[in-house]
């Protein structure tokens, strides 16, 4: 009984680690993809400029694409990590009982 | 254009449907619960999920529309595939976890076990429901526009087809089959995505794209002799001119040679006539392709570059990723537009050329306008915006997407099969572009349909592969069909019926009122397919999107995140976003000047995308209600 409320806590705490490191994540990829529509509305122009081989439009497009993986690739890593210190953690406090 | 039945094509497709069909039948044993049915038990591995995800996702709007959109307009079509797949981040970073943790089986089952309210539950069935068939309209008119090429059939037959066979697989299996006919089919169309990737950057640009069996059709000019006598004259005196037609900007010849009727643009500038090409309704008998009946042939493939590196006669061998998109930059790409012109009892549709610097395909504003120097306009400026929020806002709230967070046991699980989604779909986004570009230039569009496109630039590599993908294509629908479907069946069977109605069932009854739902709904969708015939897929998909964000997303989020959100609150909120969507879609532009035929400046509203007033409006009404209702509603978590 007395582990309850210790597990509990873990996983709460894992919960709003993830909540609101997803809450960042989200903020990032929303600058970025809105950056995206502001600069397409207010200086379309802009998005004819050459980078390298492209242009800035589909470099911007493909970047977000690619952004969009590797955020979430470190948003699994993470959580991932959190969920198995959380688990250790129970795990060691279970062996000091 | 003229379409056959293919013996190889016919082989490829009755194979896939059979395939589907046996792995269907293969895994209805293990869908003999309730929770089998609607969720898969729980038992499927977070990669194949993950891929079935992305199955789910790549629906035909995303294969056919935005390859078809790309060749068309260019860049804007590639707007799509940044807005659907930023729609995956706020599923994956906002909803899934928080999500998972709530649900049971549907999006209803999640806002409920916040709230024990009846009318939570029918408002969120309700709206389930209503995006559903919303999309499953597109899905349907994609199936019809892609069995006649196929096999040769008509268009009802192909929604008939697709009807059936997700009733079938739906009815007797459930979702177990539909997660693994979506892993199959999902993996089968990134690879062969990227197939066709490699085949378009190996063959090079052309100024003259010849496909595997046919030469491109090159359009040809006419010298005008006097533009200015009454009616023009020619210098080729084998033609006849019949008369002229002043139509927008343009000015339309009609020409006659050896009793064959042609329509040509005049380009004043350089005082020539321009090969176009027409479609001639004609009350009481068959419609004329360039003034010839359909049989003969003389509708042509489109879509070239008519200059590469300055030179109008080239070619290029094979390119890479980046020397690909510079070649077009730098050419100009013929596109095309249409006017319509009535010429006595006659209809006639003209599609012209349109030479497009290759800089400009490759940034928005073709369709979208947002550009002020080019004349667009605020209204114009705001449907781009409002566009970019409804595809970033709309997946979280797709019902047939949130019910696969339920097929896998734990969070971590969900997580995974979200990553694998993600990045099979970026990818498959990165190849759309190509792929739409490779018909743009690849002298392989059928103007007529360009949901075409994808398929028939594989065709343009040979039969093979375009039976291969064609059937890819099929089975696209057919997946997203039948994920569709068992969600509408999940909230008929499960909200509305057991818990709004509270009809006591056996998980037995339950699943057959799920069967006889997806059988319903089936037939329903298959009247709205055959009665939307003539509608734009990626239209009728955005408008999907913006349902869906209006009426559930708002609800989504703030039940998650906001503690004083009431089931009143939420209630309200579904109700004004679906109200307040459906509205402003109806009275939009768009909607006057396609659906109901009526000019496009006569729509009360300036704009055809709702999603930038439908969406903070229901979340205004969702915070408004709650702080009045607070009190009665003491049953919140």
């Amino acid at each position: 009984m007395g582990h309850e409320p210790a597990t509990e806590w873990q996983e709460d705490k894992c919960e709003s680690f993830k909540i609101k490191l997803g809450l960042l994540m989200i903020v990032i990829y929303t600058i970025v993809y809105f950056a995206f529509i502001v600069i397409a509305v207010t200086n379309p122009q802009l998005m004819g400029r050459d980078v390298g081989s492209l242009n800035l439009a589909i470099a911007y497009g493909f970047g977000i694409i690619i952004l969009a993986i590797i955020q979430a690739l470190i948003y699994t890593f993470a959580c991932s990590r959190k969920e198995k210190e959380a688990e250790d953690a129970i795990a060691d406090k279970g062996e000091t009982d | 254009m003229n379409y056959k039945a293919e013996p190889l094509a016919i082989g490829i497709f009755v194979f896939f449907v059979l395939a589907v069909l046996v792995i269907s039948w293969f895994f209805s044993r293990k869908a003999k619960s309730a929770s089998g049915y609607f969720a898969a038990g729980g038992k499927i591995h977070w990669g194949v999920n993950g891929i079935a995800f992305a199955g789910d996702y790549l629906s035909a709007a995303s294969f056919l529309g935005i390859a078809g959109l790309v060749a068309i307009y260019g860049y804007d079509g590639f707007l799509y595939s940044i807005g659907y797949l930023a729609g995956w981040m706020v599923a994956l970073f906002v909803v899934a976890e928080p999500l998972k943790k709530l649900g049971k089986y549907t999006f209803a089952d999640a806002i409920d076990a916040k709230f024990k309210s009846r009318g939570v539950i029918l408002a969120a069935a309700v709206s389930t429901l209503i995006v559903s068939l919303f999309y499953l309209i597109p899905q349907m008119v994609g199936a019809g526009t892609l069995i006649t090429p196929l096999l040769g059939l008509p268009f009802e037959a192909g929604v008939i087809i697709v009807g059936c066979v997700v009733i079938l697989i739906v009815a007797t299996a459930g979702m177990a089959s539909t997660t693994w006919v979506q892993f199959i089919k999902g993996g089968l169309l990134v690879v062969f995505s990227i197939v066709l990737v490699i085949m378009v950057l190996a063959n090079g640009l052309s100024t003259s794209p010849d496909q595997k069996d046919t030469d491109y059709h090159e359009f040809i000019t006419l010298n005008v002799a006097d533009a200015n006598s009454e009616p023009l004259t020619l210098e080729d005196s084998s033609y006849e001119v019949v008369r002229e037609f002043e139509a927008g900007d343009n000015t339309f010849v009609k020409l006659s040679k050896g009793g064959i009727a042609t329509v040509w643009k005049l380009d004043e500038a350089n005082n020539i006539l321009e090969e176009t090409q027409t479609i001639t309704s004609r009350a009481g008998s068959p419609d004329l392709y360039n003034g010839a009946p359909k049989e003969d042939g003389k509708f042509y493939q489109i879509g070239n570059l008519s200059e590469i590196d300055g030179q109008t006669d080239a070619e290029t061998g094979s390119l890479g990723l980046f020397s690909f998109i510079k070649t077009i930059k730098e050419g100009t790409v013929i596109r095309w537009d249409t006017q319509v012109i009535t010429d006595g009892a006659d209809k006639i549709t003209v599609y012209y050329q349109v030479p497009t610097e290759g800089a400009d395909v490759l940034i928005p504003g073709q369709k979208f306008k947002i550009d002020p120097m080019r004349g667009a306009t605020t209204a114009d400026q705001i449907n781009f915006i409002s566009l970019m929020i409804a595809l970033f806002l709309g997946t979280a709230a797709l019902p047939h997407i949130l019910i696969r967070y339920y097929t896998v046991p734990t969070s971590a699980y969900a997580r995974k099969s979200t990553i694998v989604a993600v990045a099979a779909i970026g990818l498959f986004y990165l190849l759309t572009l190509y792929m739409g570009l490779g018909a743009m230039t690849g002298g392989v569009i059928d103007i007529t349909n360009n949901n075409m496109s994808a398929p028939l630039l594989a065709k343009a590599f040979g039969l093979g592969i375009f039976a291969v993908i064609s059937a890819i294509a099929f089975s696209t629908i057919l997946g997203t069909v039948s994920g569709l479907i068992v969600a509408s069946s999940g909230a008929v069977a499960n909200d509305l019926m057991n818990k709004f109605l509270k009809i006591k069932m056996s998980e037995n009854k339950m699943v057959l009122a799920g069967r006889i739902t997806a059988v319903v709904v089936g037939i329903v969708a298959m009247a709205l397919g055959i009665a939307f015939k003539h509608m734009n897929v990626s239209y009728l998909v955005g408008w999907a999107f913006s349902v869906a964000a209006s009426a559930n997303l708002p609800a989504i989020i703030m039940v998650l995140f906001w503690k004083r959100t009431t089931s009143k609150g939420v209630i309200a909120s579904i109700a004004v976003g679906l109200v307040a969507a459906l509205g402003l879609i109806l009275l939009s532009p768009d909607t006057f000047s396609q659906v109901y035929q009526l000019p496009s400046s006569d729509a009360p509203m300036p704009f055809s995308q709702p999603a930038i007033i439908s969406v903070p409006l229901s979340f205004i009404t969702l915070v408004v209600v709650s702080l009045l209702t607070k009190k009665d509603s003491n049953n919140g978590s």
